[in-house]
């Protein structure tokens, strides 16, 4: 594209000129999927940039975003970077309190959002927040009877006035942008601290989109499913920078609980997700098929192993025996066709996952049915863009290679670093952390702990903050630890602890929708959560699960010394509204280490059973709190010998 | 869409009462209901709350007493009559059709509003396609309303009950009823479900504008979400007021609080 097109406006209204009748969102509203073209988004935005303008909006300033993904709140972003603003979205369902921290820290005036939740919300937030003067929201629904907010209408219907008397505004606004502005703010999840809003330039996420369409040839004929918080980097690379990059078009789901019918019905071409979606829909997948008839469980059984031994060979292009061809041509007809269009997934060309590591298992299922399944790597700070796994070169212990005009190398203590033009511009009103996340030369610290192998590829260790060593020296990397049990379908989340200690112990919290139906097809009564996790048939269950990561373990002589020595099932679940995980699920360590004390002192204070009193918070805001006695399991671990054995 | 703002009266029970053989449900009972309120009927079991309910949309018959509905005075309604007048309902023990879907037991709701003869329907000849387009556009909103567009294709029978419960709602309101009487709407449900059911009730009340008698037991729900409350014990009225009216009612703390005196 030509050299002018360096901004998201002037991007977007390329597409508005060339392919004017292009589908370029889609929501389906009342059952039914409702069309926007590219020309027909460039005039909403344009109305509603204009309305912005009209009650005030100014360059430089901030607008919050907050909602589900809705096309209104899409383009609001657009219409503040055609005014010169910066978009700052953030997570919907954050509770009010965590709102007022965000709200402040951007100085927000003008917030637009979804519906009467996010407006209550915003208005408990309000009085601790004095720049705040205007709400708009999209849905009118509930909100009769407030007063001093305005419908996404009405907004744009003064937009429209204002427009014709101000005839040159809009043009003249969005041609006074440039490349080097900042183009969104995001806040990153804050596993440590505060959050820190993130200054992205259109420049950065213009050369991160690019990157990463020409990098899988994708174009205007390509059709996302937007569902992924709008605050998450990842939904904006793909839901907002590419989108406008390539023209592609958008689709928004009824609701957070239609997503997997949606998936269905739109069949996109290009899918993004972390790994629990990945991980959930194969759950839900795996229930179906216990539920399911014998001869249907065996031709799935059967065909299943045929993938497992072919499958990824055949979607990397390496020679497969012509019998295993006949056969995954038979299993394609039979079982993974059918299977990858109740996924959604029947016309997928690149999948995508990052944010978290992903299992073999999981990985290796999707693949082998032939859905191009690829790991990248990279943070907020790099507009979720740094490596890339290329076709033909997946590796699940990866994370790919440096991505197009991208460097990547390891700092002397074995911290990644990076250096491209997709690189923040700097932490809002924090020009310490700048400093210290960027250095001299222009190298990102990304605070992962990684290397390179070989061939190439990146291998992402852990945090480095949360890489330690135990009391023997040897290095203990939780998060490596937690990834591996979590792997387990049972396992929901994992917390292991270790750093200054003589041994390795972990909380786990079990997976109530897989253990629920391991439990029900036992015919084990349980009532809810605590009771489920408190089975001692189900401490059995994790044990065994605990027992073979300890056997991976001992097989690799650097990680030998973690091994699970002791564990106990969590009587809650670790929830972003307790503070114990962020609202990207990353599990905070510390806190729970804290929050948990008495638990992990009993782990290595050798006792069997512990009591806990824990508060917890209700989605209505309420709290209460859960009592328990939990017991603590010792878990046999493996000698070099025996691990090979058990290998 | 309709402001709420309680009206004019628009039923009017006067003395009511019901038998069946010697049991006596109902004993003289009257009361009104104002336009575009809630309004609670409450009472330990077998006060007569579900006989009352029945009375109103035609379901029992009274042995004595009048029933004026909107200016006119009958001794008794016919369920039909009921319905066509802009009275629905929904049912203590849920009444769907389980082996059908979600959608279609809510388009059921819009039968009295189809105009195309079941020959019509059954080949979707002429009007009968067009109406259809439009009942569903309805039945969608009321979808979207409810919140359940993850389940318009699931079998009602194989949903949990408190989601029965508002797809039974959902049918109610296809019939854009102006009066609507809910039989223990909240039975049976977790609180969290509760919650979602008083703001979907209110919600109602205050965007159609639909006048609301419910009955429920729920005291901590009736005293949130009613204008006006009127308690029954063994068939007849002992209290009829406002929410802090009737707490402060000795008869009714006697009879059905019971607890704090």
């Amino acid at each position: 594209m030509a050299g002018t097109l360096d901004t998201f406006p002037r991007l977007m209204l390329e597409h508005a000129r060339v392919r004017p009748d292009h589908p370029a969102t889609r929501e389906k509203d009342l059952g039914i999927w409702q069309t926007w073209t590219w020309r027909q988004v460039a005039d909403e935005v344009r109305a509603l940039a204009c309305g912005l303008a009209s009650q005030g909006f100014r360059r430089g300033m901030h607008l919050a975003i907050i909602g589900d993904n809705r096309p209104r709140l899409y383009w609001s972003m657009l219409a503040a970077q055609c005014l010169g603003g910066v978009p700052v979205p953030m997570y919907q369902d954050a509770p009010a309190a965590e709102f007022v921290f965000v709200l402040n820290d951007a100085e927000i005036d003008f917030a637009i959002v979804e519906d009467q939740e996010q407006v209550d919300k915003v208005l408990e937030a309000k009085p601790q927040v004095p720049t705040l003067a205007h709400i708009c929201y999209d849905d009118p629904r509930g909100l009769r009877n407030y007063e001093g907010i305005l419908s996404f209408e009405r907004l744009q219907a003064l937009g429209r006035e204002f427009d014709r008397a101000n005839p040159g505004f809009f043009d003249a606004e969005v041609a006074k942008g440039g490349a080097d502005d900042v183009s969104v703010m995001l806040y990153t999840s804050g596993t440590t601290g505060k959050p820190k809003g993130v200054r992205q330039t259109h420049s950065a996420f213009i050369a991160a989109a690019r990157g990463g369409c020409e990098f899988d040839r994708l174009g205007p004929s390509d059709s996302v499913l937007s569902y992924l918080p709008m605050a998450w980097v990842g939904d904006h690379l793909f839901s907002i920078a590419q989108w406008v990059y390539a023209g592609f078009t958008i689709n928004c789901p009824e609701s957070g609980d239609t997503v997997l019918t949606d998936l269905r019905e739109i069949g996109p071409t290009y899918y993004f997700a972390p790994p629990r979606i990945f991980e959930n829909l194969l759950t839900q997948v795996m229930i179906r098929m216990e539920d399911a008839a014998a001869p249907k469980r065996w031709i799935f059984r059967r065909f299943m192993d045929v993938a497992r031994r072919c499958g990824a060979e055949k979607l990397d292009g390496k020679p497969i025996a012509a019998s295993d061809r006949a056969l995954y041509a038979l299993g394609n007809l039979l079982v993974y066709g059918p299977l990858r269009n109740v996924l959604g997934m029947s016309r997928i060309r690149v999948a995508y996952t990052a944010g978290a590591a992903i299992g073999p298992d999981l990985f290796r299922f999707y693949r082998s049915i032939g859905v191009n399944l690829k790991q990248l790597y990279g943070s907020t700070e790099t507009c979720a863009y740094c490596c890339l796994q290329p076709d033909g070169g997946v590796k699940l212990d990866t994370v790919g290679m440096p991505a197009p005009g991208v460097e990547v190398k390891i700092g002397e203590s074995g911290e990644v670093l990076v250096r491209g033009p997709m690189l923040l511009k700097e932490y809002y009103k924090r020009p310490d952390a700048t400093a210290e996340a960027i250095d001299r030369d222009g190298f990102f610290h990304t605070g992962d702990a990684g290397y390179f192998g070989a061939d190439g590829h990146l291998r992402i260790i852990d945090r480095a903050k949360d890489v330690g060593a135990l009391a023997s020296g040897a290095m203990f990397a939780p998060n490596f630890i937690e990834n591996k049990l979590k792997f387990f379908p049972h396992v929901k989340e994992a917390v292991a602890f270790g750093h200054g200690r003589d041994k390795v112990c972990a909380f786990v919290n079990i997976d109530v929708g897989s253990v629920g139906n391991w439990a029900e097809r036992r015919g084990l009564p349980y009532s809810g959560y605590a009771d489920l996790a408190a089975k001692p048939e189900v401490y059995e269950l994790i044990r065994e699960c605990v027992e073979q990561v300890n056997a991976e373990l001992a097989s690799d002589p650097a990680l030998a010394s973690s091994q699970v020595s002791r564990f106990l099932i969590l009587h809650k679940e670790l929830d972003p509204d307790d503070d114990e995980l962020t609202r990207t699920r990353k599990v905070r360590r510390s806190f729970v280490a804290e929050k948990y004390a008495v638990l992990v002192d009993a782990l290595y204070g050798g006792k069997s059973v512990q009591h806990i009193v824990t508060q917890v918070k209700f989605e209505d805001g309420r709290s209460g709190t859960v009592a328990a006695d939990l017991r603590i399991v010792d878990t046999p671990t493996f000698g070099p010998d025996a691990a090979r054995k058990a290998a | 869409m309709e402001q709420r703002r309680i009206g004019e009266v628009i039923l009017r029970l006067e003395d009511i009462s019901l038998a069946f053989g010697g049991v006596k449900a109902l004993s003289e009972v009257s009361f009104d209901v104002r336009e575009h309120e809630v309004r609670a009927i409450i009472g330990p079991n077998g006060a007569g709350k579900s006989s009352m309910l029945n009375v109103i949309n035609g379901v029992y018959h009274p042995q004595v007493g009048r029933i004026t509905y909107r200016g006119t005075q009958r001794q008794q309604m016919v369920p039909h009559e009921a319905a066509r007048q802009g009275i629905a309902r929904t049912f203590q023990n849920i009444a769907l059709f389980k082996g059908m879907s979600v959608l279609d037991n809510i388009m059921t709701g819009r039968n009295l509003k189809m105009k195309a003869t079941i020959l019509e329907q059954a080949i979707r000849f002429g009007r009968a396609g067009r109406e259809e387009l439009e009942h569903r556009r309805k039945v969608e909103e009321i979808i979207d309303f409810l919140q359940i567009q993850h389940i318009r294709r699931t079998p009602v029978g194989k949903l949990p009950y408190g989601l029965q419960k508002r797809v039974e709602l959902a049918r109610a309101l296809a019939a854009e009823p102006d009066l609507l009487l809910l039989d223990e709407p909240m039975a049976g449900m977790n609180v969290e479900e509760k919650q979602d059911m008083c703001r979907f009730v209110l919600d109602v009340n205050e965007q159609y504008g639909t006048t609301i008698v419910l009955i429920e037991h729920d005291m901590g729900v009736v005293m949130d979400i009613s204008d006006r409350v009127v308690v029954l014990d063994y068939g007849r009225k002992i209290g009829d007021g406002t929410p802090d009216d009737v707490r402060a009612n000795k008869a009714v703390i006697d009879a059905y609080l019971g607890v704090a005196h």
